[in-house]
């Protein structure tokens, strides 16, 4: 039995006070800034100060300026004579939004692995359901915070959604685009708000009942009518899954970018979030079994969950290069412009980004024996959870933030803050049942497992 | 393996793989040499039993799939940058670098394709199994329902085999 000390919950804790110190932090410190760019409008955008947490790129010349996707040319022939640039305003926000992705990835990639698991009655891995359910419980968390984002972009509070901008779908405003009007029977505030509600409802709501049924299960005498209970809601949760993971992704990253669009982006989102959570199961098996509280998980379940991890991060990379090589190809001026901000002004992020999640695991992980040592998986892991966050920081600061980006107090602020609830509600979920399942009709299997 | 130095070989059949795999086990423990085991279908567990060294067949197929990457490389930069430039998709920038993306689907399937053929090709010539190839098996009833264990004789060996189950045993 697992049991929660006093330093881990000091140090969740703690975790996610400094974040939050470090969110307000950030969301003061550029507050500053954006009264600066405001007193500053008018004047060349690119001359407008980056804020002290300066990355790397040294000049934004006026050419870098078309590359950003909010810039003004990037409008094409529509034009926004009260355009105001809400880059720095939106930092910390979108920081907080890319820390709230990549947890959410964690947890909804960790319930649709363990609504799989019991979909295809998979008997491996039925050893380590019980660390899937604790993660998967994680989920709401994230999704508070999606609904506390869109409520506050709903009131104006940021700008992360440049379609909710005021007047933006109205054709007397001044703000008027009519390529987001036309889109106005789905981007809209309300609807938004309902469909964060709903991803609330199905994706919380399924963790809770999974995890639910198996503690329950546990307590029956004997039997297993709850394996098909569980095998049924796992089902329809994968069928739910199979449209809400796409319609998510549009809502709170594809719509930063409203003019853009992409038929594979659902599935590209899902997968950087599925490889981000197995790569999170695997660290946590690590851990859990060098405190010896896995006794019957061997060196054949780790290698799976390896092979797992290896095979995503492929996965993750087919995706990621259709979506690139089919806009690159065709070339079309509605397309490009996603690509042009991001190997412009991104370029270093994004290739660096590209090799830790492709390049890396690869290398680390393509033998057979370096998937069985806890070490080379660790390192593996560390390359492709800094690359997933990566990945979602290039997926919305481009279009939220534009060249005002970097890397300070709310980024690094926005991920304690979550670490510590994520650790805290983790290890508190294995520590309150025993880590074995009684009565799952897959365990015998489990611990016979070999390759 | 030949041998070089003639040893006397013992052929056991067996009619049973559980049995192979324990008398296999039996006559390890004992100290006794096997030369080989014939089974006409994979035996689970057979090949750490044996003692058998790991395959080196997996670097070598990480070797193949760079060998065929750097063809992959060479090919599409001669032929569509050197030796008759293209213009790719209307980015006639003439440079391997800049067109690389298109090429990326060529340079997947031929890493695979080298990698795949000439690890089956390795594994064949390793094994003896090319066409034209002597054939190894020294009684056809291990193709359908018998399991023979080739023993180096030895002082004991004929007991050992008896014990362990063997139906008949014969010398080579």
């Amino acid at each position: 039995m697992f049991v929660f000390t006093l330093k881990a919950k000091i140090l969740a804790i703690s975790l996610t006070l400094i974040g939050l110190v470090m969110l307000i932090i950030g969301f003061n410190t550029t507050s500053v800034h954006s009264l600066d760019l405001h007193e500053a409008a008018g004047i060349v955008l690119a001359e407008a100060p980056h804020g002290e947490d300066s990355h790397g790129v040294v000049s934004h010349g006026e050419d870098s300026h078309g590359a950003v996707s909010h810039g003004e040319d990037s409008h094409g022939a529509v034009s926004h004579a009260g355009h105001e640039d809400h880059g720095a305003a939106n930092r910390p926000w979108s920081a907080f939004l890319v820390n709230t992705i990549f947890f959410l990835g964690i947890g909804v990639g960790t319930l649709f692995f363990l609504a799989i698991q019991y979909a295809a009655q998979a008997g491996w891995s039925a050893g380590i359901l019980r660390v899937m359910e604790s993660v998967s419980l994680f989920v709401s968390v994230p999704l508070l915070g999606l609904l506390f984002l869109a409520i506050t972009g709903s009131m104006h509070l940021h700008y992360i959604w440049h379609w909710m901008q005021e007047g933006i779908m109205d054709p007397m405003s001044s703000n008027y685009d009519p390529l987001i009007a036309g889109k106005e029977g789905y981007l809209n505030a309300p609807f938004f708000i309902l469909r964060t509600v709903i991803y609330l409802v199905i994706w919380g709501g399924a963790a809770y009942l999974l995890r639910r049924n198996s503690l329950r299960e546990d307590r029956l005498p004997a039997g297993q009518n709850l394996f098909f209970t569980q095998r049924k809601l796992s089902a329809a949760f994968v069928v739910l899954y199979a449209v809400t993971s796409s319609t998510s992704a549009w809502d709170f990253i594809m719509s930063i970018d409203a003019h853009w669009f992409s038929t594979l982006f659902g599935w590209y989102t899902f997968a950087g979030m599925f490889v981000t959570a197995l790569t999170v199961l695997n660290l946590l098996v690590i851990y859990l079994r060098m405190g010896g509280y896995l006794p019957w998980v061997n060196d054949n379940h780790q290698h799976d969950l390896g092979k797992f991890m290896f095979a995503f991060s492929v996965f993750w990379t087919y995706l990621w290069f259709s979506q690139y090589m089919l806009i690159w190809y065709s070339n079309i001026p509605e397309e490009t412009p996603y690509y042009l901000a991001r190997f412009g002004e991104f370029k270093l992020l994004f290739i660096t980004m590209v090799v830790l999640n492709f390049l890396m695991p690869v290398l680390v992980l393509m033998s057979r024996d370096s998937k069985r040592i806890a070490g080379f998986i660790s390192l593996a892991a560390v390359f492709v959870l800094a690359g997933h966050w990566m990945d979602h920081y290039i997926m919305i600061m481009p279009g939220s933030v534009g060249y005002n980006y970097g890397f300070g107090w709310a980024e690094i602020g926005g991920f304690l803050f979550y670490a510590g609830i994520f650790i805290y509600i983790v290890l508190h979920n294995l520590a309150s049942a025993p880590l074995l399942m009684k009565n799952h009709a897959m365990i015998y299997e489990s611990k016979l497992f070999h390759q | 393996m030949a041998n070089t130095d003639y040893k006397p070989l013992l052929r056991a059949i067996y009619k049973d793989d559980d049995v192979v795999l324990s008398a296999v086990k039996s006559l390890r423990e004992k100290g006794m040499k096997i030369k080989e085991v014939y089974s006409p279908f994979p035996i689970h567990g057979l090949d750490k039993a044996l003692g058998l060294k790991e395959t080196r067949i997996a670097m070598a197929a990480f070797m193949y799939g760079l060998f065929g990457l750097s063809v992959a490389i060479t090919m599409t930069a001669y032929m569509m940058n050197f030796d008759w430039p293209q213009n790719i998709g209307g980015k006639p920038s003439m440079t391997w670098g800049n067109n690389m993306p298109a090429f990326v689907p060529i340079l997947f399937e031929l890493t695979v394709f080298f990698a795949a053929h000439l690890m089956v090709w390795t594994f064949m010539i390793i094994n003896k199994l090319y066409p034209g190839a002597e054939p190894q098996n020294p009684d056809p009833r291990t193709t359908d329902d018998h399991f023979m264990i080739e023993v180096i004789a030895a002082k004991g060996v004929i007991d050992v085999l008896k014990e362990s189950g063997a139906k008949e045993i014969s010398e080579a």
